[in-house]
């Protein structure tokens, strides 16, 4: 009885020093996984609430039209991702977006803005895909932007443009977490061996 | 305390720096061929060019243009531009004319950039100029018309 009582109250203290934060799990939530492949799975799911929030669905599109908005809207008005994932010519994203979020005059929200603004390139499309799929993805070069683990950490937890998904601007619900807890979160991934779910 | 050039004139404007710069062009500067229709990036009558770029104006604060060169519709120039008044004039695209100013601007950038651009250049880069006469069949020809004018 002695004993569980202890480790009742090891458990407990190890719930309340972990904590979520606006939806997303610490990676000291997971420090009572004890083995590496399934806290690993298990971490990488926690991220993947951040990489399927709509601010990084939207810019991370299937086919040629980003997404726009909380319900993933096609974009309005309907542009194109262009060569350079940036808008075609006499079209550019820069046409609407600027250096920063700027609220509307005239009523309610906001255009979102930041520098660069632009598409993921289409071979790191999300939209659509499963836990699993999106891993390898993530782990595959052909397909990362030719990135090894720390630039996939360096990506999440430092771009800019990433960081922008957690100051979207009024309209917008920011992604879960905060980008310094996605990049611990990715830490604890890359320092786990990077395993991918299953399922 | 904002400058910047507008159709080659340097101006110096004392306006909140959040203020679109549509609202500064038409009131302050009292150049009204840009129009106001959305207020939200959505249609594209404000549309102006910035430092040789299309944009949009009533969602760009003045204060990001500080330094910056503009260019609208009353002092657009150039051998695409030129090319694009002569053909909007022979087709006589416009209707209610709203949207026309912004129209010019995209089509003019579009040639800038495209010489020679096709249906599918057309469509991608006008995509964002909204005209609610539906003048877009008109507006698609005179830009090939501007491209084959300036062929010859």
């Amino acid at each position: 009885m002695k004993r569980l009582i202890l480790a009742l109250g090891l458990t407990l203290a190890g719930a309340a020093s972990a904590e979520t934060v606006n939806g997303l799990k610490t990676a000291d939530e997971f420090a009572g996984v004890q083995n590496d492949e399934e806290r690993s799975v298990a971490v990488f799911q926690e991220m993947m609430k951040v990489i399927e929030s709509p601010r990084c669905l939207n810019c991370h599109p299937r086919g040629d039209t980003p997404l726009q908005g909380d319900d993933m809207h096609p974009h309005m008005p309907p542009v194109q991702r262009g060569v350079a994932d940036f808008g075609a010519p006499g079209m550019y994203c820069t046409t609407c977006h600027g250096s920063e979020n700027v609220a509307y005059s005239t009523g309610d929200g906001s255009i979102p803005g930041h520098v660069p603004w632009q598409l993921a390139p289409v071979e790191m499309a999300w939209v659509g895909k499963s836990a699993p799929e999106i891993c390898a993805q993530l782990k595959d070069p052909a397909r990362n932007g030719g990135r090894d683990l720390a630039e996939i950490h360096e990506h999440m937890a430092e771009d800019g443009l990433v960081g922008w998904g957690w100051t979207p601007g009024e309209g917008r619900t920011p992604a879960p977490g905060t980008q310094a807890i996605l990049g611990e979160l990715v830490q604890a991934w890359i320092d786990t061996g990077a395993m991918c779910p299953e399922s | 305390m904002t400058n910047f050039t507008i159709n080659g004139r340097d101006v110096t404007v004392d306006v909140e720096a959040d203020t679109p710069l549509l609202w500064v062009v038409r009131d302050e500067l009292r150049l009204t061929g840009s129009k106001f229709g959305c207020g939200v990036a959505q249609c594209g009558a404000c549309t102006m060019m910035v430092d040789g770029m299309p944009r949009r104006t009533c969602i760009t604060p003045v204060g990001s243009v500080d330094g910056a060169s503009i260019e609208t519709i009353e002092g657009l120039e150039g051998r695409e531009a030129e090319a694009v008044a002569a053909a909007w004039q022979g087709l006589d695209v416009p209707q209610c004319g709203w949207c026309q100013s912004g129209q010019i601007i995209s089509a003019t950038a579009l040639l800038r950039e495209v010489p020679k651009p096709t249906d599918d250049d057309i469509d991608a880069a006008m995509a964002g100029n909204v005209c609610r006469c539906a003048t877009y069949v008109r507006i698609r020809q005179a830009i090939h018309d501007a491209a084959d004018s300036m062929e010859g």
